[in-house]
């Protein structure tokens, strides 16, 4: 992630003068954009860059300054800071109709007086297109959402699901190069939440364009984006894969904020070759891998996800040639929570803290199962700790 | 009639009250100005003379005409400054003051009809206006533009500001915007605002006279000023006109807004 980057000469400023396209420059670039609303920093010098073809997620709490930041992409704010770079050209101080970028809205905003056909004709009919090119093109987005039959219906005649399709449809109409989604399956339920995911993924990649969408629903992000970039409190906390995001968290914060999470404070203690031992006060000495940079000593926190950690009722069932460094914490089951496809038990440590481990249900029937106020040893491996800074 | 049977009969019973105290006098007027009788109280049996009466007194066609003139001209004018000053204090930026300027606007709704009236005659005298068709208007205007400002605003409030973004996202400068899209959706409410500002403006008698001149009395000054004289059925057969033709426009004007608002919400009532 680019950190601070050094304000340039401005030799990218003019229209279309990009000297020099390099194959691998990215679409938009964000550099140190800031947004102030009275003496609120809503988005705090973001600097992002998105190359052709990704899908991005925004994800965080709300407040965090994701709409901001998509609403000064779509033109509806201007930036008071940085500059908003697509293909090359600066276009924080265009209006939103000067973009070639369009935006699909968190309540759809179809116009309730035009009818679907019109809905998604509205834009075209700016272009100066002509007539029968715009039936084609309307009939061939009609198409690309399946909402053939519907063209005549008005937009309170219509399905939730079925008017987040026009809204898409509406969208892509004008094939913009960059599109923005603003949570736009909050609306919808579950289930049909969870097949539009995949619709739309299948679409972004079948038209081959850029998606940008904003969510504070982390499974929808994990799920449809390729990269996500963690928004707090105006700032960009993270930006990497959904897995190095759950695997490898940056921060304290995105490691709570991203799924559940094990946390333990402690001191580093000693090192010893790739592994280092950090002295906890709620779970003992804890063993644990280094982190890829270098840590020195200090104050650090132990994270492990539940799902890291295993539960047996003696201990870890010792393997030939298995590692040796093992964390072994003893406990009894204080609480168990049954969610179907797993289950999350919350041990209650000998040490006084606690510990939440998620186990499959890989039987159906439970002989496995522990119960209230049964003795659990619960163990993981270094690997899978992560260490971060306090 | 079923429907009726459904409702208990005390409902029925305050129903017919409440009706009946509206409009049994207006039925009394209506019924009398078919009257023969020369005499306002006496029936003489049915007859279209008090008609006949009216459309053959000048003065009185003078002053229909009048009304009507001033009742479609301060109400057009009224609509336009209303609808651009609802816009202004509902789209524009906030700025210093707009409380206060929202405020100050529904200030003529509740400010004594005496004291609009003398103070636009006061300004009228003061700029040694000629005083009639233009003047009335004018005060008229003044008056009724606040009501057309106010329903326009309130369905300015209840739209999606989002409407006028995606617009603006679709390709559409604010300008465009505002016609293509938030136009269409406040007509209703502009709609109802000029037909209200035409009945008020119709039936307006305290500010027309403070405002009107020799020779360009309206309606209401003129059946004013003849009933001081005593009432002749004539002036029965004048309120049934301007009756039928306010029944008229209200009619008209909920037609339009119900054909014109299908996304289920109905224009700003009257």
């Amino acid at each position: 992630m680019a950190g601070e980057l050094p304000k340039t000469d401005g030799a990218v400023d003019t229209a279309g003068g990009d000297a020099h396209p390099a194959a691998d420059q990215p679409l938009l670039r964000i550099e140190g954009v800031a947004k102030t609303f009275g003496t609120f920093r809503a988005v705090d010098g973001v600097s992002l860059d998105i190359k052709a073809g990704e899908f991005f997620a925004l994800l965080g709490p709300s407040g965090c300054g994701k709409t901001t930041l998509l609403r000064m992409l779509a033109g509806f704010e201007a930036p008071d800071e940085g500059r908003i770079l697509l293909g090359g050209k600066d276009i924080a101080q265009a209006l939103p109709h000067e973009r070639p970028i369009n935006m699909m809205f968190q309540n759809y905003a179809l116009f309730p007086h035009l009818s679907v056909r019109d809905n998604i004709a509205f834009g075209l009919k700016r272009t100066g297109m002509a007539r029968v090119e715009i039936a084609t093109r309307v009939a061939e987005m009609v198409a690309l959402v399946k909402l053939e039959g519907l063209e005549k219906r008005k937009p309170d005649q219509l399905s939730g699901g079925q008017r987040q399709r026009v809204a898409l449809a509406r969208a892509l109409a004008r094939r913009p190069q960059l599109l923005l989604l603003d949570e736009p399956l909050a609306a919808l339920d579950k289930k049909l939440r969870e097949s539009t995911q995949g619709e739309l993924m299948e679409l972004q990649r079948r038209l081959g364009m850029t998606f940008i969408i904003v969510t504070h629903d982390q499974e929808e992000a994990m799920t449809m984006a390729s990269r996500i970039g963690v928004m707090n409190a105006g700032k960009l906390a993270q930006v990497a894969t959904p897995r190095e995001l759950y695997e490898a968290p940056r921060s304290r914060w995105i490691a709570e904020f991203v799924g559940d999470i094990n946390l333990f404070d402690g001191e580093s203690k000693l090192r010893d070759g790739h592994r280092l031992v950090i002295g906890t006060r709620d779970a003992g000495a804890l063993v644990v891998a280094e982190p890829r940079e270098p840590v020195g000593a200090g104050k650090f926190s132990v994270a492990i996800r539940p799902e890291k950690i295993k539960l047996s009722r003696r201990g870890p069932v010792s393997e030939a040639g298995h590692e040796t460094a093992i964390n072994r914490l003893e406990g009894v089951v204080a609480d168990i929570c049954y969610l179907g496809g797993t289950t999350t038990y919350k041990v209650k440590l000998d040490s006084g803290g606690m510990v939440q481990a998620s186990v499959a249900n890989s039987a159906r029937l439970d002989v496995d199962a522990y119960s209230l106020n049964q003795h659990v040893v619960a163990w993981f491996t270094p690997d899978d700790c992560v260490v971060l800074p306090s | 009639m079923r429907k009726f049977s459904r409702l208990s009969r005390f409902n029925v019973a305050s129903l017919a009250l409440g009706l009946a105290f509206l409009y049994l006098p207006i039925l009394i007027l209506v019924i009398y100005s078919f009257n023969a009788s020369r005499l306002v109280t006496v029936w003489g049996g049915w007859s279209l003379r008090w008609y006949q009466e009216f459309f053959n007194d000048r003065a009185m066609i003078e002053a229909s005409w009048m009304s009507l003139k001033v009742a479609v001209s301060s109400a057009s004018i009224a609509t336009l400054i209303g609808t651009l000053a609802a816009v202004a204090l509902s789209r524009g930026e906030r700025f210093r003051g707009r409380t206060l300027f929202s405020g100050m606007l529904y200030a003529p709704l509740v400010m004594p009809e005496v004291i609009s009236g003398l103070s636009l005659l006061l300004l009228f005298v003061a700029l040694n206006a000629e005083r009639g068709f233009w003047t009335v208007t004018i005060a008229h205007t003044t008056l009724t533009m606040c009501f057309v400002a106010v329903v326009v605003q309130s369905r300015l409030g209840s739209l999606d500001r989002s409407l006028e973004e995606a617009a603006m996202d679709l390709g559409c400068d604010p300008v465009r915007a505002f016609v293509a899209v938030t136009l269409p959706l406040i007509a209703p409410a502009i709609v109802a605002g000029w037909m209200l500002a035409f009945t008020l403006s119709l039936d307006d008698l305290v500010i027309a006279s403070f405002t009107t001149g020799p020779g360009s009395a309206t309606l209401p000054i003129r059946i004013y000023s003849e009933v001081r004289l005593g009432v002749k059925p004539e002036i029965n057969a004048i309120c049934t006109l301007v009756i039928g033709l306010i029944a008229m426009v209200i009619v008209v004007a909920s037609l339009a807004s119900k054909l014109s608002s299908s996304q289920g919400e109905s224009a700003a009532p009257l």
